[in-house]
């Protein structure tokens, strides 16, 4: 019976480790609304990322709470208040890139990366530009775009209509190794 | 009967790959950080650092000045955080022209996940002293005027909307009316908060004064609610309250008007915070 569930085991990670994946456990997501009231930043460190180079997809996955303000009080209300942690507590993301990428060459590949984006209990299909740096066995990838609080039904009171800005800005480093 | 078991077990583990499949890295992402996930401090017990006139478990964030105005009387005060878990606070109030002045510190605090916390404690000890003169009392010195309060504070959010705290409250006045009244005192506290929408909760507490310790004067229960609106960086707050007093000494211990009698008082606070320190979770002192 040990046997079997050795083997079992094996047959289930097998199925996901036959192609190229590279993993990270402390990526980077860090994301800035700027209006001439007031400047918000929250920046996340522990943000895991998985490439598959073979089947040229990828997925991010973050825990809200992990965003760190340098207002305390900034992040109880972002939180508590717009994207409700305790309710849905990750934002995620998954899909596929297009571009050339050789993992076997050194250097910086251009690709589009396209895919759902969940966060706040809704789910969006999104299309990035993205880089992917391949450096001495490391794969890593960096993109910065924008969206809307609206687009995930993160309402905003009228009262702070103001101090967050329509589109936030949202940056993506990862440096991820082969699993 | 064991091949059955088998060909079930294979059959399993086939079907859980085909659901699996339907994305894969997601689905590995979420069993990696479900596997690393530790237990996450609880926030936003209370919206501010008063329920109505009780202190709250919440402090100001290390670096963090927090103001306040009480107004049934006027109260000023300013609360800074040192640490997370730790934070001052003096206030000076129109009320008998009282200065007070408070440590606080949070011994435990609540926790998600496993290995929970169920509570957050803190310990709480205010000094006050008031200055207004009474010319008929000459002999009142600075000493006869100070009074001291330790409390415990034992708070706990039950759900997202609802929260409640408990105060087991010793007092300590230097002088008490006649001499059948005690000079050291205690009571229990009790408050919490209902959240009616996103920012705005509805708060009640409850201050007990154990029987037959200030007997030459009528003292009452102090009960108080309040109405919490919160707006980006501000709390406002209206109260309701039978009590004129804003520092633990005067609202437990020498609470006068009744809800019975109408001796209600209607009052706001106001309470912001400003940051003169980078917050950093990583940094704590304590």
């Amino acid at each position: 019976m040990k046997k079997l569930i050795i083997l079992s085991t094996l047959m289930i990670t097998g199925l996901l480790s036959y192609s190229q994946v590279y993993l990270t456990r402390n990526g980077f997501i860090g994301f800035y609304s700027r209006t001439p009231l007031e400047d918000i930043k929250g920046e996340n460190n522990q943000v895991y990322a998985i490439v598959d180079v073979g089947k040229m997809n990828l997925a991010f996955t973050s825990l809200l709470k992990g965003f760190i303000f340098p207002k305390e009080l900034m992040q109880e209300h972002f939180n508590e208040n717009y994207v409700e942690s305790d309710k849905y507590p990750k934002a995620s993301f998954s899909g596929t890139f297009t571009g050339n990428l050789d993992v076997s060459k050194d250097g910086q590949y251009p690709v589009m990366v396209k895919g759902m984006l969940s966060l706040h209990n809704t789910t969006k299909e999104i299309e990035v530009p993205a880089t992917l740096e391949v450096k001495g066995g490391t794969l890593s990838g960096q993109s910065q775009f924008e969206i809307r609080p609206e687009d995930f039904r993160i309402d905003i009171p009228s009262v702070v209509k103001d101090k967050i800005a329509k589109e936030i800005t949202v940056t993506i480093k990862v440096d991820c190794k082969p699993r | 009967m064991k091949s059955k078991l088998v060909t079930l077990f294979f059959l399993t583990a086939i079907l859980d790959n085909r659901v699996r499949a339907q994305d894969p890295l997601l689905r590995l992402l979420d069993d990696s950080i479900s596997a690393n996930a530790r237990p996450s401090y609880v926030t936003g017990t209370f919206k501010a650092t008063h329920i109505v006139n009780m202190q709250t478990v919440e402090s100001p964030a290390a670096g963090s000045l927090n103001f306040g105005l009480d107004n049934a009387t006027l109260r000023l005060g300013l609360d800074y955080g040192i640490t997370d878990r730790l934070d001052i606070g003096a206030g000076r109030s129109s009320f008998d022209k009282t200065f007070d002045g408070y440590v606080k510190y949070k011994l435990l605090r609540q926790t998600d996940g496993t290995d929970r916390m169920p509570v957050t404690v803190s310990a709480l000890a205010t000094i006050s002293n008031y200055t207004l003169k009474y010319p008929e009392k000459s002999y009142l010195d600075a000493t006869y005027r100070t009074a001291y309060m330790g409390q415990l504070l034992i708070a706990r959010k039950f759900s997202r909307i609802f929260s409640a705290e408990l105060s087991p409250t010793y007092l300590h006045y230097n002088l008490v009316p006649a001499a059948a009244d005690k000079n050291d005192e205690f009571a229990l506290g009790a408050g919490g908060r209902l959240k009616i929408t996103k920012r705005m909760s509805i708060n009640a507490e409850y201050n007990y004064l154990l029987p037959n310790q200030m007997v030459s004067t009528k003292v009452h229960n102090s009960f108080s609610l309040g109405w919490d609106i919160e707006t980006g960086g501000h709390v406002f707050q209206l109260v309701f309250t039978n009590s004129q007093g804003l520092i633990e000494s005067q609202y437990i211990g020498q609470t006068t008007g009744s809800w019975g009698d109408g001796g209600i008082y209607f009052g706001f606070n106001i309470s912001g915070n400003f940051n003169i320190a980078r917050h950093d979770r990583k940094r704590s002192i304590f």
